[in-house]
């Protein structure tokens, strides 16, 4: 362990992995390369699966082929070697025939018939040779001594037994490195046999076979560059259209609704691009019949505006004419005009919120933003409500600090502030709204809280539902629209913002408005929380009653998610104030 | 004498009630329900403000109020069902002074006309001078180096509003106050509008002006005299 750790410390190791790091590094990086081409390029893996494949046929066929040329290059060798040993063994069975190997004088005549043997058998024409040969003659050991002519050193033990017990026998040997064909028989004299051994070198068939063997894999790789090119080519051939319909099919995407393929030919490429550009046709024709809807929509939309506007503005003067006289006017009658005075306001409002929401969901709304004192717009909001605050008698409780400076629509954005003060007004059975506005360097806050009556388990996702109502029962002091809320979501979500319910039975309720400073910026969190800390140390369980505002973009649930909303609020004695 | 007030709009039920009402506060009242017989009633009864309805058959109102302020600097208030951004800077930016949006309350259209023809009460002989523009405050005349700018009474107003406090910077909302006669917070788009209205008229070269200057964040006021 010490040990390790001294060798550890030696500049040497630590250069030594520093540099295995940086290696591991280099390789790492090489290999995302090579993953990163091989994932993106059809034409890369086409390439080197084709090589890879023809590599093994190549091999298996190469393989066979040099063992079937080296089996029939062998087996013709081995057919005429037998063939001249025969005619050996007769030749030589003629010369001996007489000669007694144990006489003296002997070894002279076997040198004698083993020179005429290779002599003759180059001499001797038509007959089958074999090649050049070499020849060696010897009685054997066995009873005697062994006389011999010729070289006998190639030859093994066994087969000079073999022979000598009277068969003829073929083996393959090496020769001073030559590989050889040894064929050894008996021949018959006058005394005792003698063995022939014919020794063929088989170095020629060797260099035939290597010859080959080189041919077959210069071939070999000289056919797979081929195959690897002609597999780029043709995958080439199939790539560049499918690149090509990549290309025109992004262009599509991003909106050049008017891209085509060119269609060349009428192959299957051909047929695909004639499929993709009657999609495509059939995509624009949709969306431009979607922007026509869109379009007549909104021109709908004006419209209805212009042409309800109009009567609803005569029915307006003509009430405000009559309840401007009103003291003139018998008590019922006077009742009536103040009746369609105020009743016309509510239409008014109702008319009003619903273009603005209508408008808001044809998405052509725009925001008109400018960098704004925060204090200013929310103050402004709060004096358009006040006159509903002294009405109900309820306090209005502002902490507004100034210098937090946001990119807001002030229209949007006071209209949020007001309705939310209104409703809090509506609903806080006349104890304090507080309304808090906080900044940091990201965001902006308003939270608006009152201490009434408070939202019921589940309330607070259903809060922003359009036309929804707390309790049927409850006063509506500012004859809000049901409308009000809603569209203080959509405003708050076109500023890229989130608007959230908090409340708890007998607790009262809060709303914040959290709005990105930078217009266009990602809101992560808000400079003020939403629900109340520690203002009741009766329920100090935490308090998730809040309802995210999904971000722009996504679209509104229409059911509330139960499961987020209040689940903590579950004893119904405290729902009691 | 009273002041005149022409109407020009094709609804009748809603010309007729503008007529109970505005002669019920003291104004005499034409009406013309078709936009190519307005710019006619402007040159025959020289009215002292138009009340104008954007949508009008035969031409439309945007059209209408560009021909009546390419001859005439009478105050134009446009009734409009729209409230959407477009519409009504399109409708300042084609010459209109102020606008009332559909449905309305009389009071608010009676206080509107007012600020427009409020103007002609005998004011005393002042010469104010911004850059070097002069403006001769009774004669309702402003020049430079002797040559005239026509000016629409609106603009005339905004300039000397701005000319008569040099050092100040008037925001938005106080201009509004002070020129328009709005008591409560209004589209502050009406007084960006006439900025660039007036500047095009006053200024040498509008995109750097010397005559009303920008305060960045703030407001408006006067160039140096």
């Amino acid at each position: 362990m010490s040990l390790r750790s001294q060798v550890a410390r030696l500049p040497g190791a630590r250069w030594a992995r520093r540099t295995a790091a940086s290696a591991a590094v280099v390789f790492a990086e090489l290999r995302a390369a090579v993953l990163t081409a091989w994932r993106r390029s059809l034409q890369l893996r086409v390439v080197v699966s084709t090589l890879a494949l023809s590599t093994a046929v190549v091999l298996v066929l190469g393989l066979v082929l040099q063992t079937q040329i080296a089996d029939r290059l062998i087996q013709a060798k081995f057919d005429a070697a037998i063939i001249q040993a025969e005619s050996a063994r007769v030749v030589s069975e003629r010369d001996l025939s007489g000669v007694d190997p144990d006489r003296e004088g002997a070894q002279g005549t076997l040198n004698n018939a083993l020179d005429r043997l290779t002599n003759q058998s180059t001499a001797e024409s038509g007959a089958p040779t074999a090649g050049e040969f070499r020849a060696a003659l010897t009685t054997g050991t066995g009873s005697g001594p062994e006389i011999s002519a010729g070289e006998l050193d190639a030859i093994s033990a066994e087969q000079r037994q073999a022979v000598a017990s009277g068969a003829l026998t073929t083996q393959y040997a090496t020769v001073d490195g030559i590989p050889t064909l040894v064929v050894g028989q008996p021949v018959r004299t006058a005394g005792r046999e003698l063995q022939l051994y014919l020794m063929f070198p088989l170095d020629a068939e060797q260099r035939t076979l290597g010859l080959i063997q080189s041919t077959l894999i210069v071939g070999g790789l000289v056919l797979l560059l081929l195959l690897a090119g002609i597999a780029s080519l043709v995958t080439r051939q199939v790539v560049r259209p499918v690149k090509q319909a990549a290309a025109v099919a992004e262009r599509f995407a991003e909106g050049h609704l008017d891209e085509r393929m060119p269609v060349h030919g009428e192959d299957e490429v051909a047929r695909l691009f004639e499929s993709y550009n009657e999609m495509a046709g059939s995509i624009q024709s949709q969306i431009r019949q979607l922007e026509e809807f869109g379009a007549l929509q909104r021109r709908f939309t004006s419209d209805v505006s212009h042409e309800l506007r109009t009567p609803l503005t005569t029915v307006r003067m003509a009430a405000d004419v009559l309840y401007a006289s009103r003291d003139e006017l018998l008590p019922a009658l006077r009742r009536s005009s103040e009746l369609l005075v105020t009743e016309l306001d509510r239409f008014e409002t109702l008319l009003g919120d619903l273009l603005e929401i209508s408008r808001l969901d044809a998405g052509v709304a725009e925001l008109g933003s400018d960098r704004l004192d925060m204090r200013h717009v929310v103050s402004r909001a709060v004096e358009a409500v006040r006159g509903l605050a002294e009405e109900s008698g309820t306090p209005l409780v502002l902490d507004l600090p100034g210098d937090v400076y946001a990119e807001v629509d002030s229209r949007r954005v006071e209209r949020i502030v007001r309705n939310l003060v209104a409703n809090a007004i509506d609903h806080g059975e006349g104890r304090p709204v507080h309304v808090t506005l906080a900044g940091d360097e990201r965001a902006v806050a308003v939270v608006v809280r009152d201490h009434g009556v408070g939202l019921r388990s589940g309330e607070a996702g259903l809060v922003f539902n359009r036309f929804w109502r707390a309790e049927e029962s409850r006063a509506r002091r500012s004859g809000g629209s049901g409308l009000g809320l809603s569209i203080s979501l959509e405003d708050a979500r076109l500023h890229g913002g989130w608007l959230q319910a908090w409340g708890e039975p007998g607790r009262g309720s809060a709303f914040r408005l959290t709005l990105p400073r930078t217009e266009g910026d990602l809101l992560e969190s808000s400079p003020l929380p939403l629900q109340p800390e520690g203002d009741d140390p009766e329920h100090g369980h935490p308090l998730p009653a809040s309802v995210p505002t999904p971000p722009w973009g996504t679209p509104i649930p229409v059911e509330p998610v139960v499961g987020s909303v209040g689940s903590t609020v579950d004893e119904p004695e405290r729902a009691e104030p | 004498m009273k002041s005149r007030v022409l109407v020009v709009d094709d609804d009748p039920a809603l010309a007729e009630m503008l007529t109970i009402v505005l002669r019920g506060e003291g104004f005499d009242t034409a009406v013309v329900g078709d936009g190519t017989r307005a710019l006619p009633a402007v040159r025959d009864m020289r009215p002292d403000v138009v009340l104008l309805d954007l949508m009008l058959p035969g031409m439309n109102g945007i059209d209408v109020c560009r021909a009546i302020r390419a001859e005439s600097g009478v105050p134009i208030v446009m009734l409009t069902a729209k409230s959407d951004t477009v519409d009504i800077v399109l409708g300042l930016e084609s010459g209109a002074d102020d606008y009332v949006v559909k449905p309305f309350k009389p009071k608010e259209l009676v206080a509107r006309i007012r600020a427009r023809v409020r103007r002609t009460e005998n004011e005393p002989a002042e010469q104010l001078t911004i850059g070097d523009v002069d403006i001769d405050v009774p004669a309702h005349q402003v020049t430079r180096q002797g040559e005239r700018i026509a000016l629409t009474p609106l603009e005339f107003d905004l300039l000397v509003a701005l000319a008569r406090k040099p050092r100040q910077v008037f925001t938005r909302e106080v201009l509004l106050e002070q020129v328009w006669g709005y008591r409560h917070a209004a589209d502050t788009r009406l007084v960006n509008v006439h900025v660039q209205r007036l500047r095009s008229k006053v200024e040498k070269d509008p995109e750097h002006p010397e005559v009303v200057l920008t305060v960045r964040g703030v407001g408006y006021k006067a160039g140096p005299p």
